[in-house]
């Protein structure tokens, strides 16, 4: 805001001024089922180009999986979807209402996008019960955490979690003492607890084994439908299970899309087989 | 009922609590045995005693922050200082026309200056309640802007604690000009009375003991609210991922803000009881080096569990004081070697040593 405009804001005395004003944030609007709109997004570092004109749309509860060698931008991506980085130009749209260029990553995750990181990321020196009961949507405010008491629904809820991901007896475990795979999973569990309308996974199976790449398979395909999910993945037989014969598989390359389509397609597709064979 | 709660799973606040209750008891006395006798503690050990107990109040605080939230505060020194400060204008208010120059209002130094009237930032502090509520206000207020400046700019880590120093050090050069009318580099001393109590006087001295030991078991209970409520939680969550607790949707900036103002307020309260204590402020107390020797004393107890604040506290007081009456130029050396020692040894303080012995046995 410029200082004029803020000085006749200021001199006119009947009104109440934007700065105090709450930013009630727009309800999400997916009529057109569409659920993200990411247009004409590019971002470079020190000259790089990471995203270069990207353009992507996730449709209202799909399952979406993102391929692409190093450094293809899919991380970039998921930090420009949270937050964490503006882009230079384009942009993203959380539905047709929530910009989500002007919002922060916590007013980001408050409107409904979870992500999981490829590194698992929990709360180490928490238990697994609490890593859960923090990933709650409900209390978000300082006042409301300090008095905040979990009433019977609430627990049922973490129990329909933990039962699912597999740590029931090792719900008072410290989080960090867990094996790289269960972290997998409560970072996994913590998500669900979240209950976003949008999924980003960032390798989900990395450090899994075979058993446990197939479980977290069918858990993102249960969840698709209700939520939209975005994996971005290395392991190729790990997509192609995912992805089975009809979702859509977009391959990223140099910043943006190279090629979209069924799993067949994609795989077939001659600028994709150059880029992955270096022909 | 909700007390217990707090404490039900907590042995090491048990232990401080029943120690803190049985001080309380039998403190007074002991002191108010006959002098020959082999039990009696001197007027002046209850008093160090007591300093030791806000002493303990100030690394509590400061456990709130750095052993919780991750905040290495270096300046917390400043906050305990302004707390100091404020009662030491109450005192000073109190000496009324007792003063060498014998003005019915203004304090020595002042008269010293040749000022006429009491500048606007006295007023009121003749009154003990505006008194007390400045002690928590000030610093308060303090801790306020500074977090909502650094928090909301994202400065963290030895960023942060670089400003934190700057802070108590601008602060302690701003003290130390006289025109501030906080008495310059003297400070507030010769202080009379408090709340009409002769402050030399041996029921005034275990008075205080007493009320030092009152604050630190309900700064105590307090701030183990605050780490057992999900926003306790939230705090060690923002401490071991910061960016995590972003994307699930807390306000990071704002978590840290409000505990770090609730641990100024503690840290002024602390330093509104030991001023009376020790008889004096002066702008020392902002020296950078008071702040870093607080961290020390939490590093020493052992950090993130409030008590081991307390002890350690305590032990590097009591330390402190042994050597600079026994052996004066050794203390500094001392200190450092305890130190040393301790993130070499015993990383996790005295505490953490206390817990391994009773987990092997």
């Amino acid at each position: 805001m410029s200082q004029a405009s803020l000085l006749n804001e200021i001199k006119d005395k009947n009104r109440v001024f934007s700065f105090m004003q709450t930013q009630a944030s727009p309800v999400l609007n997916v009529d057109k089922q569409i659920l993200l709109y990411l247009e004409g997004l590019s971002v470079s570092f020190d000259g790089f180009k990471a995203i270069n004109d990207l353009n992507l749309y996730i449709r209202d509860g799909e399952l979406r999986c993102i391929i692409g060698p190093n450094g293809a931008g899919k991380t970039t991506m998921m930090d420009i979807i949270t937050g964490k980085t503006k882009p230079d130009t384009g942009s993203a749209w959380f539905g047709q209402t929530i910009n989500l260029l002007e919002l922060d990553e916590p007013a980001i995750a408050q409107a409904g996008i979870g992500r999981k990181f490829q590194k698992p990321t929990v709360f180490e020196s928490l238990s697994v019960y609490d890593n859960l009961v923090l990933a709650m949507p409900d209390e978000r405010k300082v006042f409301s955490l300090l008095f905040a008491k979990l009433n019977g629904e609430q627990k049922d809820r973490i129990d329909e979690v933990i039962t699912l991901i597999g740590l029931k007896e090792n719900h008072a475990m410290r989080a960090g003492s867990l094996s790289h795979g269960q972290k997998q999973w409560l970072e996994i569990g913590m998500l669900l607890m979240q209950k976003p309308r949008l999924l980003l996974v960032d390798e989900p199976v990395a450090g899994m084994t075979h058993q446990e790449m197939d479980r977290t398979a069918e858990l993102l395909v249960s969840l698709s439908g209700s939520h939209s999910v975005v994996v971005v993945e290395h392991d190729m037989d790990f997509v192609r299970q995912l992805a089975g014969k009809d979702r859509t598989v977009t391959v990223l390359h140099q910043g943006s899309v190279l090629a979209e389509g069924s799993m067949d397609q994609v795989q077939n597709n001659r600028k994709v087989v150059e880029v992955y064979l270096g022909e | 009922m909700f007390l217990w709660n707090l404490i039900k799973q907590d042995r090491g606040g048990q232990v401080l609590l029943a120690l803190l209750a049985l001080a309380i008891i039998i403190v007074p006395i002991l002191n108010s045995l006959p002098s020959d006798h082999p039990l009696h503690i001197p007027t002046y050990m209850v008093a160090v005693m007591g300093k030791y107990l806000t002493l303990a109040l100030l690394a509590l605080s400061v456990d709130l922050v750095w052993g919780y939230l991750g905040i290495l505060t270096l300046g917390h020194g400043a906050f305990f200082a302004l707390g100091g400060y404020v009662m030491g204008m109450y005192l000073m208010r109190q000496i009324g026309d007792r003063g060498v120059y014998g003005h019915p209002e203004l304090p020595d130094f002042m008269v010293f200056l040749n000022w006429d009237s009491l500048p606007w930032y006295w007023m009121g502090l003749d009154q003990f309640w505006f008194a007390a509520i400045m002690i928590v206000l000030v610093p308060g207020a303090l801790a306020y802007v500074f977090g909502a400046l650094a928090f909301r700019s994202r400065v963290s880590g030895v960023y942060l604690s670089i400003i934190t120093q700057a802070l108590t050090f601008a602060l302690m050069l701003a003290f130390f000009r006289n025109e501030m009318g906080f008495g310059g580099n003297n400070g507030l001393t010769d202080f009379k009375d408090l709340l009409g109590f002769n402050l030399q006087a041996r029921e005034t001295r275990v008075g205080l003991f007493v009320a030092s030991a009152i604050a630190l078991a309900l700064g105590y209970l307090l701030c183990r609210a605050v780490t057992q409520s999900r926003l306790g939680k939230v705090c060690v969550a923002v401490r071991d991922a910061e960016s995590r607790s972003r994307f699930m949707g807390y306000r990071v900036e704002n978590v840290k803000l409000w505990v770090f103002t609730l641990s100024a307020m503690i840290a002024g309260v602390a330093g509104a009881l030991y001023v009376p204590q020790v008889g004096i402020i002066n702008p020392n107390e902002f020296s950078p080096l008071n702040s870093i020797e607080i961290v020390v004393w939490v590093a020493v107890g052992g950090r993130a569990t409030l008590y081991g604040a307390v002890a350690g506290a305590i032990f590097i007081n009591y330390a402190k004081t042994w050597f600079t009456t026994e052996l004066p130029d050794v203390w500094l050396f001392a200190l450092g070697a305890i130190f040393i020692l301790v993130t070499v040894l015993m990383p996790k303080g005295i505490v953490g040593l206390l817990r391994r012995k009773e987990s092997n046995t």
